[in-house]
This record gives structure tokens, sequence and C-alpha cells, in this order.
């Protein structure tokens, strides 16, 4: 993207237009100009890809010093000198030429397009086109749309054959399936034969096409661009927090695009995240509470709903008869709200924002943590010890693929069966389940290992571990649950034995639901207040603002529902959360909630487990409010509301603080902004946070503040900015609270001499303070010092479960498309989940004598499940792969969480 | 000028029947110049060939030994690359030499890539020709067995690779980017030069030299008999002999060989030892000197000799050694369409101006052609052409990647500039059925 400035330093000064621009060195002089404020017109370029000069359009005359002759500016690199003429007679002739060649064949269908009205074609016609035609031959005739997936059309009349789509999908996306085919005249972009455009990332083609050649099957004819209205916000379908425009007609949403950030998705979106905007309007959508009478869930009143939600928590018999499992869809605002509620009212510590997939919150909160842009650090080496990125964390999968084929990042995998980077990686390693601790000691060793690691051999075990020796700087780790039927003990162990050996390492967390990370943060899980610190550690700075805190630690959401299904439970809370299906272990989710007494669902659409509900509370989602969210990164950024909520449904936050009110208590906030101020205010990892802050930051902003922002992106543009405020910010109100020394307050009252945004951000946290005054619950400023934050303690090296030779290890992996409900609430995307099947090792299915399509049965200790085969050499020996959450296939039914793996014997159905 | 008796450099072995066998090849001299080669050092080698002024033979006319020393220094693999996709219009002199002596060939790639450090060379040849490609793996063969190539040649421990390899029938592959693309198994469609000169970043981003095959004929001769031989024959700018393909209506078309840069088109036209004179008792109405793409000479660039630079400043080019004559009996209209229709259809779709603007050309000359022409065609095509090729000069200004769509062009400058009246006849017969149509048919009115 061109930036604000250039550098001056080993800047190149060229001419454009009798004008002295300086220039980047190596800088395209499209971007040059574009900068100095000369848009130069163009349509194959673009501005993350490889420029390849196509369409012409942005021929402009250059002199070198030979004379002025027609160069593309968008393969040209500023040189010292260079005299630009982008107006010239011969520039605009050449200009004019290139547009009339594009539209002598362009079947000028502007009128019932989706892209008049933001073509660039169109455009460009509108501003310099000549006013008619001199073509008077038949135009390209070619078959009105082909679909080239199932998400994405194609018209080849429309086509200007920029190579943009085809581009992307080679460089960008690594899924080279649509190609340019046949010559001259007609040429034509297409699919091979039998072979669709199956694409996590198709959709980005739409959005980068520059006419309306390829359009998108959830978005054709819904809407024209001058009815759209547009917000920023960030996606939610996962971690990565793409940064994206939703726009909405007539208060419905009607697409989402991607918004190009640095430090995040660099305008690319996946699939799932750009079409689950169907799920926001899908028909399923819960727009009213639901009680229950008998077996039916009956629409109610939100009086009668929650006031039988509030009897319920109420009649609970203790505070730890109470659990609250979920987190990770809510905005930050709604998460700390629940936590207030749950720990802060209700008294319970039985808070978890995960589901027993992903990885102890200690673990996440506490280990040093890295940046998508200091993971893909050119030149750096990356441990990928986690799950399949492509399919959990796509556009981060895009950013390491780039980092790997571009900027010389190493990757070192250690998986329990390959992923969508093993082909991208220089060494991939798949142990045998459970045993990715053992493997990684290995890795890090100072000398090679001499016999087998975890059924890897020595050889391959010892050519990572060089790998990794040699290696220079510090090692980043994309570290999550590689797969739920395993205990996250193995990958722990692993991590502990990588900062052990070392200590400079610094960990992406790799847990995949949307807000999961700011759930996390904000105390939605066992031992934690908000702000990243145990409860002792929190325990004096919520004292002021919440009525108590917890005495002792809680349980997690294993541990609720085994407590839950022994009939300890009175009332369990799902925020968000389906355990039937997300739950690694079927069996015990089942016994949980017919062992609850009460169970309140605070839903947007139904599930499985809402299904079982006593109270569905109707919450307001995504696109339906305004708040913030964390990803995985720990960047805070904004979510807008651009639609309203369906029927009366409500925002999580809203309905945490109706029950408080039916509790007798007063959570003290009054909408989301102001929740986003206490946040700012007690929330250790998060003082100096409000909504100036986090809207003065395109970017979004890291958590805990004032860090620097490290990585590429940052090091030589311009840090200070909205960055340095929000640091600024932090800096004021922390010294400020602590009231410490007064070299302290000397420094902060020099900061917010420097700045508006710093004003700014002291008149809000003065706001908050007034708004806190009239609180039932007092809402002091943080009294005490800071506390430590929850750092990461390592446990003792684990041990290898014993082998079983006669049996198989369970893999259970994801898939980008599932039986989930958003996926399943949008129609394009609900028939795309590829359902499973058990996939084996080719060698161990001739030594079973199986063959690929046969039905087995696998048998666990648990229960037994009848699936077909499938041979892939993608999986360890002696290991059995299934993708959960699929059609048919319920891969729950075998796992018990309580055990390190899941074993299974292979019997061939009869 | 002048039919000289200057010796036959390339051609020598044509007269034998074997010509293409190893046996004939060694038996006449060949590989004796690897032998020699061998004891000399590479950079000796390059010397030899920058004597003798070898001007690239595949259309550009870029002196061989200045190009071989464009690779930069110290950059590691390198590799030489034969373009022997000849398809230019009229062009067939490269199909003769490898069909007919391919050792020749084989010999000049191994002297090539002794003196510029290529140890693989790729051969790319016609799709279309079979038997060249038959002749040429057997020759290799032959040659492998033979220790000529492979590891280890003649018993010294330097080792070339030669890999042959077709084309799937693209004129455009013929341009050495568009080849490069085509060798990696790429679509071939031509790299854009700056920054893609294969010089530099050829194939596989390496240093790659691209030469035509009747370039690197010539170079066991050169290394036999010395630079300085070579360059006593032909004229200033352009030394040694030169194949040149003539057709058309000629009474005996064929491939000569003539001393480069002294003998004159009338020579090769007329003289009864190369193509015979007109057919029939007619007249010459043009002739294209270079092949399809150059601009057409007519009877007043006859005596020019054919030497580089005298017919680049006429405003022509002896491009690929192609001469096609056109006697009176030539349709001017239909010649141009002919011509341009070969581009239109050939054109690799990469750019806009040449995909484009090279079909709507050929479009509005079939519609001339076929009677629907309007008065304002005329400016249309110049106009078109013009976006494609500003300004219509010569050598030619291109809004495209590469030198193919301007090639459409120059018939078109070339005819309109001479024919002009061919065209308007055709358009004012068009014109006059139109206007006897009882119910007046308004045209579309043009900017
Ligand atoms: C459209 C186009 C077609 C060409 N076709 C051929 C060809 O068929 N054979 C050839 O040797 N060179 C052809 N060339 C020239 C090559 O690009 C290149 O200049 C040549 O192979 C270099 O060899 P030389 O230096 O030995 O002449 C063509 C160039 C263009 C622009
Ligand atoms: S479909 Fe769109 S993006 Fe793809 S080549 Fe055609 S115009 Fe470009
Ligand atoms: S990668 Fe994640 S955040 Fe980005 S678009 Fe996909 S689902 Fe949304
Ligand atoms: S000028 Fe024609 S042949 Fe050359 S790159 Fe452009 S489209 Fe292809
Ligand atoms: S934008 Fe430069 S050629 Fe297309």
């Amino acid at each position: 993207m061109p930036e604000p400035e250039a550098p001056a330093a080993d800047g190149v000064v060229v001419e454009i237009n009798g004008r002295e621009v300086v220039a980047r060195k190596g800088e395209l002089l499209i971007d040059a100009a574009e900068r100095a404020g000369t848009y130069i017109p163009r349509f194959c370029y673009h501005e993350r890809m490889r420029p390849v000069g196509m369409c012409r359009m942005c021929l402009v005359e250059v002199d070198t010093g030979r004379g002025p002759a027609l160069q593309p500016s968008c393969m040209i690199e500023c040189s010292p000198g260079m005299k630009v003429d982008t107006e010239s007679e011969v520039t605009k002739k050449a200009q004019d030429g290139v547009l009339e060649f594009l539209l002598i064949n362009h079947p000028l269908d502007c009128p019932v397009c989706d892209k008049g009205g933001e073509c660039p074609l169109q455009d460009q016609t509108m501003a310099y086109g000549p006013g008619e035609s001199r073509f008077v031959e038949e135009k390209r005739h070619k078959e009105k749309p082909i679909p080239i997936s199932d998400l994405v059309l194609l018209d080849r009349e429309r086509c200007i054959l920029c190579d943009r789509c085809t581009r992307f999908a080679k460089e960008v996306a690594g899924d080279p399936l649509i190609h340019f085919i046949h010559r001259g005249n007609d040429t034509e972009v297409n699919t091979f034969p039998d072979e669709p455009f199956a694409s996590y990332f198709s959709g980005n083609t739409v959005q980068i096409c520059p006419v309306g050649a390829l359009t998108a099957s959830t978005y054709r004819f819904k809407a024209r661009p001058w009815d759209l209205e547009t917000t920023e916000s960030t996606c939610q379908q996962c971690s990565v927090g793409c940064r994206i425009s939703i726009d909405s007609s007539r208060d419905q949403v009607q697409r989402y695009a991607g918004v190009d950030i640095d430090p995040v998705n660099w305008g690319w979106l996946c699939d799932k995240g750009r079409f689950s905007h169907e799920s926001v309007t899908a028909e399923a959508r819960l727009g009213e509470p639901l009680v229950r009478q008998g077996d039916e869930l009956v629409p109610t009143r939100w009086a009668d709903a929650l006031g039988r939600a509030a009897d319920a928590l109420r009649g609970a018999s203790s505070p730890e008869a109470i659990g609250v499992i979920g987190g990770a869809r809510l905005t930050n605002e709604d998460a700390y709200a629940w936590a207030k509620l749950a720990k802060g009212v209700l008294g319970t510590d039985n808070v978890d924002a995960q589901l027993g997939d992903g990885l102890p919150a200690e673990v996440v909160l506490g280990l040093p943590r890295a940046t998508i842009d200091q993971v893909c650090e050119p030149g750096g080496t990356v441990v990928l010890l986690g799950p399949d990125v492509k399919e959990e964390l796509p556009v981060l999968f895009l950013r390491l693929r780039h980092a790997v084929v571009s900027d010389g990042v190493t990757l070192v995998e250690v998986s329990p069966r390959t992923t969508g980077l093993t082909g991208l990686a220089a060494a991939s390693l798949q142990p045998r389940p459970g045993e990715a601790g053992e493997l990684v000691r290995a890795l890090v060793a100072g000398s090679d290992a001499e016999r087998d690691v975890a059924g890897l051999p020595a050889e391959a075990v010892n050519a990572a571990r060089r790998l990794l020796a040699g290696s220079r700087g510090p090692l980043t780790v994309v570290l999550g649950r590689p797969s739920v039927a395993e205990s996250a003990t193995a990958v722990v162990d692993a991590a502990t034995a990588l900062l052990a050996a070392r200590p400079d390492t610094t960990f992406l967390p790799a847990l995949r639901r949307a807000n999961v990370h700011g759930a996390l943060d904000m105390g939605l899980a066992p031992g934690l207040l908000p702000g990243r610190v145990g409860l002792d550690e929190g325990r004096d700075c919520f004292a002021g603002s919440w009525p108590s805190v917890p005495a002792s630690r809680g349980l997690d959401t294993e541990g609720i529902l085994r407590a839950a299904a022994d009939g300890h439970i009175d009332v369990l809370v799902l925020l968000g959360a389906d355990p039937l299906a997300d739950f690694p272990d079927h069996d015990l989710a089942e016994r949980a909630l017919a062992g609850a007494r009460a169970v309140i669902a605070v839903e947007t659409l139904p599930n499985a487990s809402t299904r079982r509900a006593d109270v569905v509370l109707a919450a307001a989602g995504f696109a339906e409010k305004a708040g913030t969210t964390t990803n995985l990164e720990g960047r805070v950024s904004s979510l807008s509301q651009r639609v309203t909520p369906p029927g009366t449904a409500r925002a999580d936050w809203m309905l945490a603080a109706e029950l408080a009110a039916r509790l007798g208590a007063d959570l003290g906030v009054l909408d989301a902004e102001e929740i986003l101020a206490e946040i700012g205010r007690v929330a250790p990892s998060h003082l100096g946070l409000d909504l100036a802050v986090v809207a003065g930051s395109p970017d979004g902003v890291l958590v805990p503040l004032g860090q620097p922002e490290a990585g590429p992106s940052s090091s030589g543009d311009a840090p200070e900015g909205q960055r340095g405020a929000a640091a600024d910010a932090a800096a004021v109100r922390s010294d400020a609270a602590d009231d410490t020394t007064t070299e302290e307050a000397e420094a902060a009252a020099a900061a917010a001499a420097e700045g508006a945004a710093t004003a700014e951000a002291q008149a809000g946290a003065a706001d908050g303070a007034a708004a806190g005054g009239d609180d039932a619950v007092p809402d002091e400023p943080l009294s005490a010092p800071r506390p430590e934050l929850v750092a990461f303690v390592a446990g003792a090296p684990g041990s290898a479960p014993p082998l079983d030779a006669y049996a198989f290890r369970l893999v259970a992996t994801r898939k980008l498309y599932d039986q989930g409900t958003t996926v399943q609430a949008s129609a394009h995307l609900a028939g795309l989940a590829p359902g499973t099947a058990a996939r084996v090792h080719p060698a161990d299915a001739d030594r079973l004598g199986v063959s690929a399509g046969e039905r087995v049965v696998l048998r666990s200790a648990r229960m037994s499940i009848t699936v077909p085969v499938e041979l892939d050499p993608g999986v360890p020996r002696g290991a059995v792969a299934l993708v959960t959450n699929q059609r048919d296939v319920r891969v729950g039914d075998l796992i018990a969480v309580d055990g390190p793996v899941t074993e299974l014997r292979i019997e061939t159905a009869s | 000028m002048a039919i000289t008796d200057a010796p036959k450099i390339i051609t020598s072995r044509l007269g034998y029947d074997d010509s293409h066998t190893i046996n004939r090849y060694v038996a006449t001299g060949g590989y004796q110049a690897l032998r020699k080669a061998l004891t000399m050092s590479p950079a000796a080698v390059a010397e030899q060939v920058k004597a003798a002024s070898l001007l690239g033979r595949g259309g550009a006319g870029f002196p061989a030994g200045v190009k071989w020393g464009l690779a930069p220094a110290d950059v590691w693999p390198r590799y030489l690359v034969v373009n022997g996709d000849e398809s230019e219009p009229g062009t067939y002199k490269d199909r003769i030499l490898m069909e007919r002596d391919p050792h020749q060939l084989i010999e000049g790639v191994l002297l090539a890539c002794y003196a510029i450090g290529a140890g693989q060379a790729f051969l790319y040849v016609r799709g279309e020709m079979a038997l060249a490609q038959e002749r040429i793996a057997e020759a290799l063969n032959d040659a492998y067995q033979a220790g000529y190539v492979g590891k280890g040649i003649l018993g010294t421990d330097y080792s070339i690779d030669v890999v042959l390899t077709w084309g799937a029938g693209a004129y455009i592959v013929g341009e050495e980017t568009a080849l490069i693309e085509s060798l990696e198994g790429n679509r071939g469609m031509p790299r854009l030069k700056p920054p893609f000169f294969p010089a530099a970043k050829g194939l596989y981003m390496q240093p790659t030299i691209v030469n035509n095959v009747e370039t690197l004929s010539n170079l066991p001769w050169i290394v036999a008999n010395g630079g300085e031989a070579f360059a006593a024959l032909g004229a200033e700018g352009s030394k040694g002999t030169r194949m040149f393909a003539v057709s058309g209506h000629v009474r005996n078309p064929g491939v000569f060989e003539v001393e480069y840069g002294v003998t004159t088109f009338r020579d090769l036209i007329y003289a009864p030892v190369y193509a015979g004179g007109i057919r029939g008792d007619h007249q010459l109405k043009a002739f294209i000197p270079g092949g399809g793409s150059a601009p057409w000479f007519f009877e007043e660039h006859l005596d020019l000799p054919l030497e580089k630079v005298t017919v680049d400043k006429a405003g022509s080019m002896l491009g690929s050694g192609a001469i096609v004559v056109m006697d009176d009996t030539t349709d001017a209209v239909k010649a141009c369409l002919r011509l341009v229709r070969f581009y239109a259809r050939e054109s690799c779709g990469k750019c806009t101006p040449c995909r484009e603007g090279t079909t709507w050309l050929e479009r509005i000359l079939q519609r001339i052609l076929d009677g629907h022409g309007r008065p304002s065609d005329l400016e249309l095509l110049l106009d078109v052409s013009d976006n494609i090729s500003p300004g219509l000069t010569w050598p030619p200004k291109q809004t495209t990647i590469c030198p193919l769509g301007p090639s459409a062009t120059a018939p078109i400058a070339s005819a309109l500039g001479r024919f002009r009246d061919e065209f308007e006849a055709r358009i004012t017969v068009a014109e006059q059925a139109r206007t006897s149509v009882p119910v007046e048919l308004k045209a579309p009115s043009h900017a």
C-alpha cells in the first residue's frame, strides 16, 4: 500500500509532471506517483501482488535520459532523475487507446452488473472514455456466467484479462485452479476441466476483479453499490481478526469485503469469513427469548425469560453450583460484563470460555506473545505446533505462505498429520499422537538423537534439529491444540521444552474461535480476572469496582461438565457455546446437560445444546452491536453495528446487566463504550484502553498497551501516530492511578501535553469516573499498583503414554467447513462441509487388509462408530485421522477426555 | 550489386543426401572446431565470435559476441537456449538447417556453451517441424554416443547436456522470453523487458543466452577458420554470409546462402542462381524484405544491398531473412488482411492493445473485403494501428509488451501507404451498394 510519507534517507528524486517527488528506493512509479497525488489509471496492478504489466492502462511517458518513451508505470522502479509525464498527449492517447480496446468487446452490462457503480472500468470510462464507439463489429460472445465454484461465477464477456484473479490464485492462495486458456482474442479465464475453483480464498478474486466478471453467488443481484451503507469491522469467524467492511442495504447485511491493514490480513479474507454474512440474516436466527414448556421451547417476553433465568441463578445452592461455559462469540465488553456478573456478582469461578478443545488459559496468557508480523519476519524461523492453520486460521495461512514463498521464512512443522502448510515446510514431522513433547525435546537437544523419536526415524528428527539449531534470531511458535483426541499436555510440554532451550522464543496462540482470546483476557477462565491476572494477584484491583471476587479457583469446562454430570451443577450457562457439538467428549457433554438442573443458553442461532436449554436468551450478533474484539496476537480492534438485531435480540452485555439487576446488583454499565472505559481502568493488561484509543487506530492496538509493535510493518513506517498516542495514554493513566513517583508524574504530564489524543483519552477517563460515581458498585480507578500479569509456569516434562502395539491412536482435526452453526446457517457454505472418513496410512491399511472405501468399525474404550476408510500417507503409521463435527460421524463418541490419547481398534465391518 | 563466390559457411553440406548423419558430418570436418575449442580458453572462443561480428539471425540482429558478454559475471548456473521455433511468415531457413545439418547446429551449441560457461543447453524446436525434431533427436543421440555431448566431452573433464523440447504450436514462443516461459512449463507469454532480459534473468531466473539456430550454426566455421576470416566477408555492418528464404511469386523459391551486406535484393530475386525472377510475365508489385513483421519494399528498393544498417535506414528490416515477393496480381487489401490475421491469431492475449487491437484491425479489413467498408475505415485502421504502435514509426514504438502487436501494423501502414486506392475502390463500391438500398440506413457516426 502506498504509505503516507517517504523516508528521506536513500530516497530517489524523480520528476512527475514537472514536480520533484522523493520516492523510496525500489518503489514502483505508479505508487510513487499516487503518493505524490497523481493517480495513474490501472486495472491489472494490485499492491499486494507482483506487477505483470498486462493491461497497459498505466502507460505514461518516462524519460530516463534517452528521450520520452511509453512505459507501464506499474512495472518500472523509480530511478534518479527520471522524468515522468502522466498528462502528455502521447500518454493520454495511449491510455485512451487502451480504454477503447478494453471496451470494444465489453458487453456494457452495467445496468444488470453487480459491479456497476463501483467498477473501475466504468469509472475510467465515465472519466476519460470516448463518448461513442468506433467499433461497429459484433462483440465477442460467450456463455453468460458460468459457475467456477459453488461461490463464484465467471462472466467471460466482462473479463478484461487483467490476471488479478489468476495471479491471486497462484501467487497468494497457492491454488492455481484458474488459468488463461486459448489465445489472442479468444483468451479467457477458466478452470481446468472438471476441477472447480475450490479454494478457501476464492472470494478474494471477486473483490479484486476490476470489472463484474467475477461475482459471488451470495451477492448476485442483491444490491446496488449506491444503496449500500458501509462500516468497518473485524471478522469474527476465527481469531485472526481480519479487518472487513460490512455493506448493508435496507437494514440487511449484504456482503463483507476485506480491508487492507498491514499487520493482519492485507485485504484478504477466507471464504468462510467472507460469506458468513449469510448467517447474520439466516432464517433460523433467534429473535426472541424462549423458555421450556415440557418438551418444547416456546417464545416468551423478555421479562419472563430473564425472570426465570434470574430465579434459577438465585436458586442455586451455592456459587459453585453455577457454571458458565463459552464466550468466544462475545465482544470484549460482553465478556467483561459476563465475567463481572459470574465472578463479581454470582461469585462463581466455574467459568471457561474454551470448550476443552484449546489450551490452558494460563499457557495462552502467560507465554510471551508474538505478533503475526513477528512470526512472518523475513528470514525468521517458525515452529508450527498446533492445528492445520489453513483449516482453522486461514488468513494466517496466507501470511505464512507469503512469508515462506517470498520472505525466506523457514517453517518447521510438528503436527499430528500433514497440513495445508506441509508443502511449504522445510521440515514436517508427524509424531505419534501424544508424543509431541518427546519430539520437540529431541529437536532442541544439543546433540543428535540416536534412535527413533515419537515413531519418527532419527535422521528425520536430526535434520529438523539441525535446521532449528542453525536458525538465526529468536524462534516464533504458532501454538495450538492440534487434535482434540489427545490432551493439551503434549503441546504444552513441547512449548515448555522450546522455551527452556530458547528463552527468547515468542508464541502466537492459535486458538481458533472468534474472540476466544478476548474472552480469556476478560477473565472468562477459571482462576483469572479481567486483564490477565490471577484471582489473588488481581483481587485488590477489583475490590473497588466489583462486589466481590471468588475466593478460590473454580473449574474449567471439563470440570464443570463433570460436576454437572454428577449432579453438582444447578445452573449451567452456555454463552454461545454448544458443548454437544464442540466438547471433545460427547458422552460427557451429554451427561452434563442431562445432569444440570437448569440450562440457560445465550445464543444467536439454535444449536444442539440450546435445544436442551430451559431458557434461551436471544443475543444480538455480529454486525448488530458495537464493541471491540481481540485477536490471537492480543490486538484489540473495533466491531461495528451496521444493522439492527433480529426481533428483540439484545447484546450479551445487556443481558448480563439485566440479570445482575434482577439479582439486586448493578453492573454499573450503560453502554459498550462505558464498559470498555471500565476495562481500561481496572483490567491490568488493558490499562489505558478506551474507545478513543481503539477508534484512533485503524490497525487495532496491541495489549498490554505501550508495547512497541515489532515486526516488519512498523519498523520503518510510522510507529508514532496513534500507537504512540495509545502508549502515552496508557502511561498517563497507569501513572496517575499508581500515583507513584514525581518523575513518572512529570513524564505523564509531558505526555499529556504532547497531543490531543492524550488529552482526549484523559477526558474519556474522567467521564468514565464520573459515570462510575453514580453507580451502586463503586468504580474507583485502580488503587493498587499494577499487579503481575499471568506468567507461564513450566510444568515437569511429561512422559509419552505407554504404547499399545495393537491400538491405533486417534487424530481428530478440524476442517474450515463443518456442521458448526454459522457455517450451516450460511446457505452457500453449508454444503461445503466435506464429511469425514477414517484416514489411515496405506501401509497400515495393508496390514489390516482393508482397502479404500471399505467400512470399518472404530472401537474405543468408550464406544464404536462405523466409517469408510481412506488411504492417506499424510497420517502417521499407527494413527487414524478423523475430522470432527462433520455430517453422519460423531467423532466425540470415541473420545474420553481423561486420557492423554484416544486409543482405537479397527475392525472390518461385517 | 554482386553475386560473389563467398564460401558456403553454413550450407556447405546440403548437397549430400546424408548430410544429416554423423558420419557425413565428421567426414566433412565436423566436430573439429569443438576439438580445437577444447584446447582454447572459453574466453578465447568468445573472442573469435566477437571478432567475427556475427549478428543474430533470429530477427533482431544483435551481435552474438556482445550478447554473450551481457550475462552477469559469476552468476551460476547459466543456460544456453536455442531458438528453433522459426514461425515468422516467409521464414524457413532454420528448418532446413535442422533437417539437413543437425550436427552443425549441435556443434555450434557446444561451442557457445563452452564460451559462455553453460553446462546445459535447451534446444527448442517448433512443434510442427516433425522431420527437424526427428533429425535433431537422432543427431543428438549419435553425438552423445560418440562422446561429443554429455559427461566428459572428448575425454576432457568438460560436460554439457543438451535438452530437446518441442513447441506446442504458438508463433509467440519464438519471442525469447515467451520461449523461456514455455520451457519452464508455463503458458507461452512474453515477459516484460525490463526487467526480464534473458541474459540477466532468464530461464529459472538465471542468466540465459538465447540464440537462433542459424546464428549458432555459424560457430563451427568461425572457430575453425577464425573470426577474422568470417569478418573478412560481407560489409561493414553485416559480416559473413547469411541465409535468405525467398518465397512468393518468383520462379525459383528457396533458401540461399549469400555473402551478407553486398548482394542486393535485385540479385536475390532476379538472378538465375537465386530466385530467378518474377513468375510468368508478371511485374513486381511489392516485397517483404525480412519476414511478415517487416514493412514492405517496392521496385525502388531493389538495388539496396542485403545489409542490416542500410535496410534499417530505408525503413524496414532484414529481420528473419525471409523475402516474400508479390507480383502485380496481388490484391493489396487481401495481402494485408492475410498478414494482419496471422498476427491477430497468434497474439498471446497478454496485453490489451495487441489482443484487442489486432483482431479489430483484422475485422475491419475483412469487412472492407466483404464489401462493407466505410469511408472512415481507413483513418480508423491507421488510428487503431497508432494505438498499438504510436506514431507508426520505424523502428516501431509500442504500447504492447512485445513487438508482435506492432508487427500487425506494419502491413497496414505499408499497404495503405502505397495502395490506398485499392482500399478506397472497395469502399466506394460498398458505399454505392449501400446508398442504392431503398430504405436509407443511417450509418453510425464516428468520432
Ligand atoms: C514475435 C516474435 C517472434 C520471434 N520469433 C523468433 C523465431 O521464431 N526464431 C528466432 O530465432 N527468433 C525469434 N524472435 C527473436 C527472439 O526473440 C530472439 O531475439 C532471438 O531468438 C535471439 O537470437 P539471435 O540473437 O541469435 O538472433 C522473435 C521475436 C519476436 C518479438
Ligand atoms: S475475471 Fe476479473 S480479475 Fe480475472 S482476469 Fe478477468 S477481469 Fe481480471
Ligand atoms: S481468516 Fe478468520 S478472521 Fe480472517 S476472514 Fe477468515 S474467518 Fe475471518
Ligand atoms: S504484444 Fe501480443 S503477443 Fe506480445 S505480449 Fe502482448 S498480447 Fe502477447
Ligand atoms: S496497471 Fe500497469 S499494465 Fe496494468
